[in-house]
């Protein structure tokens, strides 16, 4: 544990906890909105913001904050007149950045290299001034996401709906892209510009395969966001990796792991079958020879009627009764 | 178009109401009256116009003319808390979220930014959960229920808030005979309490005793207007006086 008392490392792991709370916090809001890789865009056009750092000799992090949440935020009322459709004008605006990003590196006599740094994290960048920025933004997403959380959500979930409670939805809709371009920009020194996306999708859909709710998966999205990016951060010490790309390993790993917990949970809430045409049989069937008991959790798909509920399988519908089971 | 709302004024006004989207006439000429406490359906052919008309009324799409609600025009319009909309089930955007937390969303028009929700606000919630007959599956996830579930819980989220003017689009459609009842049995209360009502009605079903008139659409414009007759099924074309036709803009053809 002697990487505790090294200055770097605190530092890393610091910024390693803002970034595993915020990316899986906005990430909840995009994921829902079916923006799942707008936080890749984002990345790609912070690297236009570092690289007119480097060309201008200044902290990359503010000026990158800056070209990402302008950025954020154009793109947010180009999609509100509707002029995105088909993607096209997005994907020109996310390579341009990346593209724009590496010319000005270039032009700055930066190589790849020192760009590399920013695109997939690294432990040794981070100072105490970056931190400081890291931190106090890093509040501000987690603030907004926390705290604005119903109207966030009902903003994505019903925009119509949310419009007629007269939600402030246009506010809305632009705080969640320039939070997520913030969140983007703060985590280029931890996971990375090119990676910091699937810190934002990975641990929420992990979380969906593991509980109910809205909040309670943004709360467990965030728990396992920390995990995976502290985890990382201590390995990619160890083994001498880019931090990003063990973190993202890591999350992707845990969520392949959560893969059974959703089977018992879809077990739990089965889905409903409504019928049609709802008429009581006309006389009392009895089944074959039935060992398996039906439940509400078995998972078989459950058919309320008439004051009782069926259970549908193999072409059947099961209706328990006396000891065995009617065909209803 | 009083800058002060009359006290007296209809629940909704439209007057010449044109709804263009992408270039394309989808209400024209719209105008119609709805007093407090009436039930109106507003029927026509997929593709009249129906939804559109709802939305305008709400602000939801750019219209021309003129539209108030409650004696506001609605640019001006600021108290939402008394609109309890319920829009068609499919454009809803909900993943993981409870039942609980999608009819939560209806208060939020009365609830203050960053602030907790009160425990008169948890107790709406509940209530409406309750009266939708969803209370046991409050804590389901939105997308596992079925349509005439879903369907309930959209209008309990309209019920939550303190709405005394529902737009309902499309409540009886692809739902089960329960939910129909339920529905029903809700619109029943509301008429009771004076609340209005307009929604959009492909078939009245259970709604019929209930409801007091019926707009018609046909092509986006008006073509009836009157008295809901239950023996009709509400599919009966009224002829619109003559003094409306002016007053509608609608040529006599």
């Amino acid at each position: 544990m002697e990487w505790l008392a090294l200055e770097f490392m605190q530092r890393a792991l610091l910024a390693a906890v803002i970034t595993g709370l915020t990316a899986p916090a906005i990430g909840t809001y995009l994921v829902q909105r079916r923006l799942s890789l707008l936080g890749d865009g984002l990345g790609h056009l912070a690297v236009a913001g570092v690289g007119l750092a480097f060309l201008t000799g200044t902290a990359p992090l503010p000026v990158a904050v800056v070209v990402c949440v302008v950025g954020a935020i154009a793109i947010e009322l180009l999609r509100e007149l509707g002029r995105t459709s088909g993607d096209v004008g997005l994907a020109i605006l996310f390579y341009g950045g990346l593209s724009g990003g590496l010319l000005l590196a270039s032009l700055a006599g930066q190589g790849t290299g020192t760009l590399s740094a920013f695109l997939f994290g690294s432990l040794l960048t981070i100072n105490a001034t970056e931190l400081w920025i890291i931190a106090g933004l890093g509040a501000v997403v987690l603030v907004v996401c926390l705290g604005l959380l119903p109207q966030l959500f009902a903003v994505s979930a019903d925009e119509p709906f949310a419009r007629t409670i007269g939600l402030p939805v246009r506010v809305y809709n632009i705080l969640i892209v320039a939070l997520a371009a913030v969140t983007v920009t703060v985590s280029m020194r931890t996971v990375g510009l090119l990676l910091v996306s699937a810190l934002m999708v990975v641990p929420v859909a992990t979380a969906n395969h593991l509980v109910i709710g809205f909040r309670r998966s943004m709360l467990v999205a965030m728990g396992l966001g920390v995990l995976a990016a502290v985890s990382g951060t201590i390995g990619s010490y160890q083994f001498d990796t880019a931090p990003g790309a063990l973190i993202v390993v890591i999350a992707i790993g845990v969520f392949a792991l959560s893969w059974p917990a959703s089977l018992l949970l879809a077990r739990r809430y089965a889905p409903f079958v409504e019928l049609t045409d709802d008429q009581p049989p006309r006389s009392h069937e009895l089944t074959e020879e039935h060992p398996h008991v039906h439940s509400a959790t078995c998972g078989h798909p459950a058919v309320p009627h008439a004051g009782h509920v069926d259970y549908i399988h193999d072409g059947h519908r099961h209706a328990a009764h006396e000891g065995h089971y009617d065909e209803h | 178009m009083t800058a002060e709302p009359r006290p007296s004024a209809p629940a909704i006004s439209a007057h010449q109401v044109d709804v263009v989207l992408s270039g394309v006439p989808i209400v024209r000429h719209a105008g119609f009256e709805i007093g407090v406490g009436q039930t109106v359906a507003v029927t026509g052919n997929n593709g009249s116009g129906k939804t559109t008309l709802m939305r305008a009324l709400l602000g939801l799409v750019p219209h021309r003319g003129t539209v108030e609600l409650f004696g506001t025009e609605l640019s001006r319009f600021r108290d939402w808390h008394r609109i309890g909309y319920v829009p068609q089930r499919s454009t809803i955007l909900v993943q993981q979220a409870t039942a609980r937390e999608v009819v939560a969303s209806g208060r939020l028009g009365l609830r203050r930014p960053l602030w907790p929700a009160s425990a008169a606000d948890r107790q709406a919630v509940t209530d409406a959960l309750v009266r939708v007959g969803m209370a046991d599956r409050a804590q389901a996830p939105f997308v596992r229920l079925s349509g005439g579930q879903q369907q309930r819980v959209l209008i309990a989220r309209a019920l939550a808030g303190t709405a005394d003017l529902m737009v309902w689009d499309e409540p009886l459609a692809g739902v089960d005979q329960t939910t129909q009842g339920v529905l029903a049995e809700i619109l029943a209360e509301l008429r009771e309490a004076g609340t209005t009502v307009v929604m959009v009605l492909h078939e009245p079903g259970p709604f019929e005793p209930l409801i007091d008139r019926a707009i018609t659409l046909a092509d986006g414009r008006v073509v009836a207007d009157g008295p809901f007759q239950p023996a009709l099924g509400g599919h009966e074309v009224h002829e619109l006086p003559h003094s409306h036709f002016h007053e509608t803009g609608l040529e006599v053809i």
